[in-house]
């Protein structure tokens, strides 16, 4: 595996659980809330915060998925056009706190096509932002409410994020953007 | 042309631009073609790509606002020389949920012939601003001229009898959808019955590669004089490891079928003698529940539009409980706005 580990597995595992309580603390209980994590590695982070929430307070949290592919503003810019990987919100987003769950915070774009995509739906009483890694650079007015780690970055390098359900093994990886794009990972 | 460009024409791998907030290990799957004129160039990778692509399409249709801005600021120009309801209005409604803006052009047959004026009518709407152009012709092979001339993409909406992709795919889909196994089942070893005009039928045409690529058991069904030249298909697809039969035989068509479509009969048929009455036509082809009854008893029937009730499909097969004909409807929204979509990441010549 190439690249330099900034994050262990134990340290994904205590971030996941503390950003469980902040979120919960911040809600002042679970009334209300919801998770919608951001295809594809926000979804299995949502659904460890969710199970994180359900130990420490033995209450369910409804877990949603969203893919942005169709919100994107760089659809005319980029080659092709991304595999879309599909939205499953199984649940009234009209009055609850939606909680968005994402891997890597990086420009803001993404959250902004999530945005977009969530008030499609309905209209919540509040959208938030959790996310395990915010590496800098943002290029909108966007910021996260939960945060795992704050990893300063330069912008020619690629932060990883693996996870167990997708990936094999939980790690979060920096690389050389160069070096990542020569050789795409199966 | 840019490299990028030659490389995709050639067929050879093209290099993604990094998308921003994308780790480079997911790379986007390539869709090669920048036209939709038929289904035989399509690789078995593609279509399970327009599949895929459209279950997400079928999710944005189930959503309170069925609207996505994929396809924002995107001129999709609709060319139809020959009268249509579903398939125009459903390019229509696919583009306009892609959020494209749509230009509408119905020509009359009489004020078209082939070649020069068709070309001048697409570098016409091309100056009028068109990025992707669906067009259906009575002319077969009128789209691939079409895409001689455009420097966007072209959907072939239907062309004499010569193809009907979107059509087929949806076809596909629903049967994928519905059949044992599904959704997205298996038609490997499926035995499925076309029944009806396939001489004039550019469904059927379309269906043959589509659903004989899928792996299914094809048997083409019909009066001898509307099967003329099939045999031939029969035995080069036969050559192909393709399992594709012809016969004038309704029951053994029909005999364990796991889904059946019938082909509207056009009535312009009788006048070419190809016909000796509609009424008889209907006693010996027409789709009806006793008929049926040869297929599986959890048989699907299928119909591409427009019917003629109680003439290859009686009226209580089309609403029965096995009919899922409305349901290739909503699905010809979907499969066409996954087509759009695809397209549409594809860049102009």
């Amino acid at each position: 595996m190439s690249g330099r580990q900034i994050m262990t597995a134990d340290e994904i595992r205590r971030a996941t659980v503390r950003i469980s309580h902040e979120i919960v603390e911040k809600q002042v209980g679970t009334a209300g809330l919801t998770l919608v994590g951001i295809q594809r590695r926000g979804v299995p982070l949502a659904r460890r915060i969710a199970a994180a929430i359900a130990d420490n307070e033995g209450a369910a949290i409804p877990v949603g998925a969203l893919d942005i592919t169709f919100y994107r503003d760089d659809l005319s810019l980029i080659a092709q056009q991304p595999v879309v990987k599909g939205t499953d919100l199984p649940f009234d987003l009209n009055g609850a706190t939606v909680v968005l769950v994402d891997d890597v915070l990086y420009t803001g774009r993404t959250i902004r096509a999530a945005m977009d995509a969530l008030v499609d739906f309905g209209r919540p009483q509040a959208i938030r932002l959790a996310v395990l890694v915010d590496r800098g650079h943002r290029e909108l007015p966007i910021r996260a409410d939960h945060v795992g780690k704050n990893v300063p970055t330069s912008r020619e390098e690629v932060v990883r994020v693996q996870l167990e359900e997708i990936d094999g093994e939980d790690a979060v990886l920096i690389d050389r953007a160069t070096a990542a794009v020569a050789a795409p990972v199966g | 042309m840019t490299v990028a460009d030659r490389e995709r024409e050639d067929g050879a791998a093209t290099i993604a631009v990094p998308i921003v907030d994308s780790p480079p290990h997911e790379q986007p799957v390539a869709w090669r073609h920048r036209h939709v004129l038929d289904v035989d160039v399509l690789t078995w990778a593609d279509i399970e790509l327009v599949m895929r692509t459209t279950d997400a399409m079928r999710e944005v249709l189930a959503r309170p606002i069925a609207k996505v801005p994929a396809l924002r600021g995107r001129n999709v120009t609709i060319l139809f020389y020959e009268a249509s309801t579903r398939t125009r209005v459903s390019f229509e409604v696919a583009a306009k949920n892609l959020s494209a803006d749509v230009v509408n052009i119905a020509a009359a047959t009489s004020s078209v012939t082939k070649g020069e004026s068709l070309v001048d009518t697409v570098r016409t709407v091309e100056a009028l601003g068109a990025q992707m152009l669906v067009i259906r012709h009575a002319v077969s092979g009128a789209p691939h001229l079409a895409a001689e001339t455009f420097s966007g993409s072209v959907i072939n909406g239907g062309d004499g009898w010569h193809a009907h992709p979107t059509q087929a795919l949806l076809d596909l889909y629903t049967l994928r959808s519905r059949l044992p196994g599904g959704p997205g089942a298996s038609l490997e070893g499926r035995k499925i019955a076309i029944l009806g005009d396939v001489l004039h039928s550019r469904v059927a045409r379309s269906n043959i590669w589509a659903l004989t690529a899928a792996g299914a058991d094809l048997w083409l069904c019909g009066p001898a004089t509307l099967l003329r030249g099939f045999d031939a298909w029969g035995v080069r697809g036969a050559a192909d490891g393709r399992r594709f039969h012809v016969t004038t035989s309704v029951a053994e068509a029909l005999r364990d079928a796991d889904a059946v479509m019938a082909l509207r009969i056009q009535k312009e048929r009788m006048a070419a003698g190809l016909l000796p009455s509609l009424r008889e036509y209907a006693a010996r082809y027409g789709l009806t529940r006793e008929r049926l009854a040869l297929a599986r008893p959890d048989a699907v029937v299928l119909h591409p539009g427009p019917m003629n009730e109680g003439v290859e499909i009686a009226p209580d097969v089309a609403a029965g409980t096995q009919s899922l004909i409305e349901e290739q409807v909503r699905n010809g929204v979907a499969v066409r706005m996954a087509l759009l979509y695809l397209l549409a990441g594809v860049r102009p010549a």
